[in-house]
């Protein structure tokens, strides 16, 4: 993703900002919106979320990093999510974060060089009773076997 | 009607788990092969899920059962005849009487995978708004006291009584009052909620406002958490629906009750799950845990009364306004009343939903539903309510599931999530993957939380490798005591519980000698 010009940042952010005037405590619908649009939150859009919502700089950084999905740098062009919470670590889950790491050569909250695959861990994906479960932009993955994972990775590549 | 004009009605699930393993390429390759007219529905799964996905055909004796399909099974099912219910292989016979769905006793889960989720007419066919309705007629006072008799305790894990956080958030003098609904879903092990906002959307819209008739309330919330995209597109879409037909907005259903509703995403953190910091991330902000009290119910999002409920708890709500209390309340044991929508996960042969009443025995429900591990090799250990909750050994199987018989085993009931582990698992690891998530997951706010669950990693890895183990026994155990009684939530408090649970029932994973309790 090449970067945009700080002008079109600042218009989108700010017209993001304008079609979410009427929620209340609107910050994280905004930053889902951005994130949607963008992929990112880039740290030039900070000073802009803080001047329109009335809010510090720092209030503003203070949530972007509580939560886990909002990133301030371009993901891959797929993002790979694999569950490592309990139930699927009863059926495998271990052995495909493993296969996962060792076959895109990057650790979870990494991206390939190329810029292809995000991978990243998750807690539980609500399909416990199908898995070891996978995410892949959003579309989710059960009973995955080390090969079906294989093939996932590749088609997403 | 299923063949009126010639035209099959089939039905491939739409929930996200049925999708997970492939039911949208069945739905395709089932209108490719067909060969007939067919009216293809997509509705919310029936929670037998190790037979997803399940394809279902209307006949005239009832729908017929076939799974779990591969699209590559379509081709030979349709030319056996699977479109007229013909015999197969795969053929499991009329859904209804399959027995383990059968002997469950569905009310929360009355109409997921019967209906099409999205369908306003299905719904009302199918008992919809009959609660609503009856609540309208009532006054608000009388609402709540109806969930009171019904004896509907929350759902989300700490079963406290819904009438009685009604009732506080009804007498509270306040013109903005909310209903919200925690969609947060965090607990590894649990589907229950997702299930019925992608199987039956309109149930929850309508259990939530009956709250606000019942509360004075006139706006809601549903925040559901991001990892679930088709539960938040499917809530939407019948949001939408349920606006155009007058069941949200001014004047539901023509009576005096206006009530706005939305739907607001999560951002990927575990402790928004605690009511506070739900509301506190509703409001824009990080998700910090706020002390009580004040309690939401008098001081919730942004400062006003605020219902705070489980998706279940008011997804169970029309059915009891619609049956009336004492049809609720006949169900269940002691101070658990009606139904629990359990969820069996992990190494589990058939895992899914089972909605049962109060009282079965949790080895009723590995063995008797779960039908024991999937790998084949004998159960080990048992993780019932979540992250924070106990394990159990085989030899607990008589537990009946009832929130004091767990609290007095020192184990919780939770939000129902039963995860099943076979004899390969290594209890050690798992008690330090618990601290290793609290660790990961805590909000920040209090030490015993923050450090005591680096340290609890520590000091497991220090026991396990044989380093001063009883020294780091005892301090494991100090370290316990300590997060259970100084921290402000019970993410820090109730991380002890798995650990405690995994040291007390398999202690021989962690290096000492005896291993009682197996
Ligand atoms: C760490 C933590 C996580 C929680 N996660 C959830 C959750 O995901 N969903 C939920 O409904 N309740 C969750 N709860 C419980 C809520 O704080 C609260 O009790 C519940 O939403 C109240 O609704 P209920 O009375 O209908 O259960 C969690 C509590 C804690 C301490
Ligand atoms: S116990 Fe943990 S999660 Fe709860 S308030 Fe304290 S630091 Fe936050
Ligand atoms: S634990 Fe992996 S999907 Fe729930
Ligand atoms: S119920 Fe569908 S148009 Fe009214």
């Amino acid at each position: 993703m090449t970067s945009l010009p700080t002008q079109s940042l600042e218009d989108r952010v700010r017209s993001i900002v304008a079609s979410h005037r009427d929620d209340r405590g609107a910050l994280l619908p905004i930053l889902h919106a951005v994130m949607e649009e963008m992929g990112h939150v880039d740290p030039a859009a900070i000073p802009i979320l803080a001047d329109e919502l009335n809010l510090s700089r720092a209030d503003v950084y203070g949530v972007i990093t509580f939560y886990h999905d909002f990133r301030q740098t371009p993901p891959g062009r797929r993002t790979v999510r694999i569950c490592r919470a309990e139930a699927c670590q009863a059926v495998g889950a271990a052995e495909l974060a493993d296969r996962a790491t060792s076959r895109l050569g990057i650790g979870f909250g990494e991206t390939t060089a190329d810029g292809a695959v995000t991978l990243e861990q998750v807690f539980c994906l609500g399909n416990c009773a199908t898995g070891p479960s996978v995410q892949v932009d959003g579309r989710l993955y059960g009973r995955v076997s080390p090969e079906r994972l294989d093939s996932i990775i590749e088609v997403s590549a | 009607m299923s063949t009126s004009g010639g035209v099959t009605t089939v039905y491939v699930p739409r929930d996200s788990a049925a999708r997970s393993v492939g039911a949208d390429e069945v739905a395709d390759a089932i209108g490719a092969e067909a060969g007939r007219p067919l009216r293809v529905v997509r509705n919310g799964s029936r929670g037998m899920l190790w037979l997803e996905p399940l394809v279902e055909v209307e006949t005239p004796s009832g729908r017929i059962a076939y799974g779990p399909v591969a699209p590559e099974d379509v081709g030979e099912l349709v030319a056996a005849g699977m479109l007229d219910g013909a015999d197969h292989p795969l053929r499991l016979g009329l859904t209804e009487d399959i027995d383990w769905l059968r002997d469950q006793t569905r009310v929360t889960f009355a109409r997921v995978g019967v209906v099409d989720p999205l369908s306003a007419e299905d719904y009302v066919a199918h008992g919809g708004l009959a609660g609503l309705r009856r609540a309208l007629s009532l006054s608000p006072e009388q609402v709540v006291t109806e969930i009171t008799e019904s004896g509907l305790r929350g759902r989300g894990g700490a079963g406290f009584p819904a009438g009685i956080k009604w009732k506080t958030v009804r007498e509270a003098k306040s013109e903005l009052k909310f209903v919200c609904c925690n969609a947060d879903e965090g607990d590894s092990g649990t589907f229950a909620d997702r299930m019925l906002m992608e199987g039956d959307p309109f149930t929850l819209i309508e259990g939530m406002a009956i709250a606000a008739w019942a509360a004075g309330a006139s706006e809601g919330y549903i925040y559901v958490r991001s990892e679930y995209p088709d539960a938040i597109a499917t809530l939407r879409a019948a949001i939408s629906t349920a606006y155009d037909h007058g069941w949200l907005g001014k004047r539901v259903l023509d009576s005096e009750l206006s009530f706005d509703l939305f739907v607001r995403v999560g951002g990927g953190a575990y402790i928004c799950g605690e009511e506070t910091s739900m509301l506190e991330s509703l409001e824009g902000k990080r998700g910090m845990v706020r002390a009580k009290p004040p309690i939401p119910a008098l001081e919730g999002l942004f400062g006003k009364p605020t219902v705070v409920n489980n998706v279940l708890t008011l997804g169970s709500v029309p059915m009891i306004l619609a049956d009336g209390a004492a049809a609720f309340a006949d169900l269940g044991v002691g101070r658990s009343r009606g139904t629990q929508v359990f969820q069996l996960g992990g190494n589990i042969a058939r895992g899914g939903i089972v909605e049962t009443a109060f009282g079965i025995t949790l080895g009723d429900l590995v063995e008797r539903y779960g039908g024991g591990t999937r790998s084949g090799r004998p159960v080990r250990a048992v993780q019932v309510g979540g992250p924070l909750g106990a394990y159990l050994p085989t030899s607990r199987f008589d537990l009946p599931m009832d929130y004091e018989a767990f609290a007095a085993a020192d184990a919780m009931v939770g939000h129902g999530g039963v995860v099943v582990f076979d004899d390969t698992v290594d209890m050690a690891g798992q008690a330090r993957f618990a601290m290793e998530f609290c660790a990961a997951e805590s909000c920040g706010k209090c030490t015993p939380c923050r450090v005591g669950a680096v340290r609890g990693v520590e000091v497991i890895d220090r026991i396990v490798a044989g380093v001063d183990r009883k020294k780091n026994l005892k301090v494991l155990d100090d370290l316990c005591d300590l997060m259970t009684e100084g921290s402000l939530c019970a993410m820090g408090g109730l991380t002890p519980m798995p650990v405690k649970s995994a040291l007390a029932h398999f202690p021989g994973d962690f290096g000492t000698t005896t291993e009682e309790g197996r």
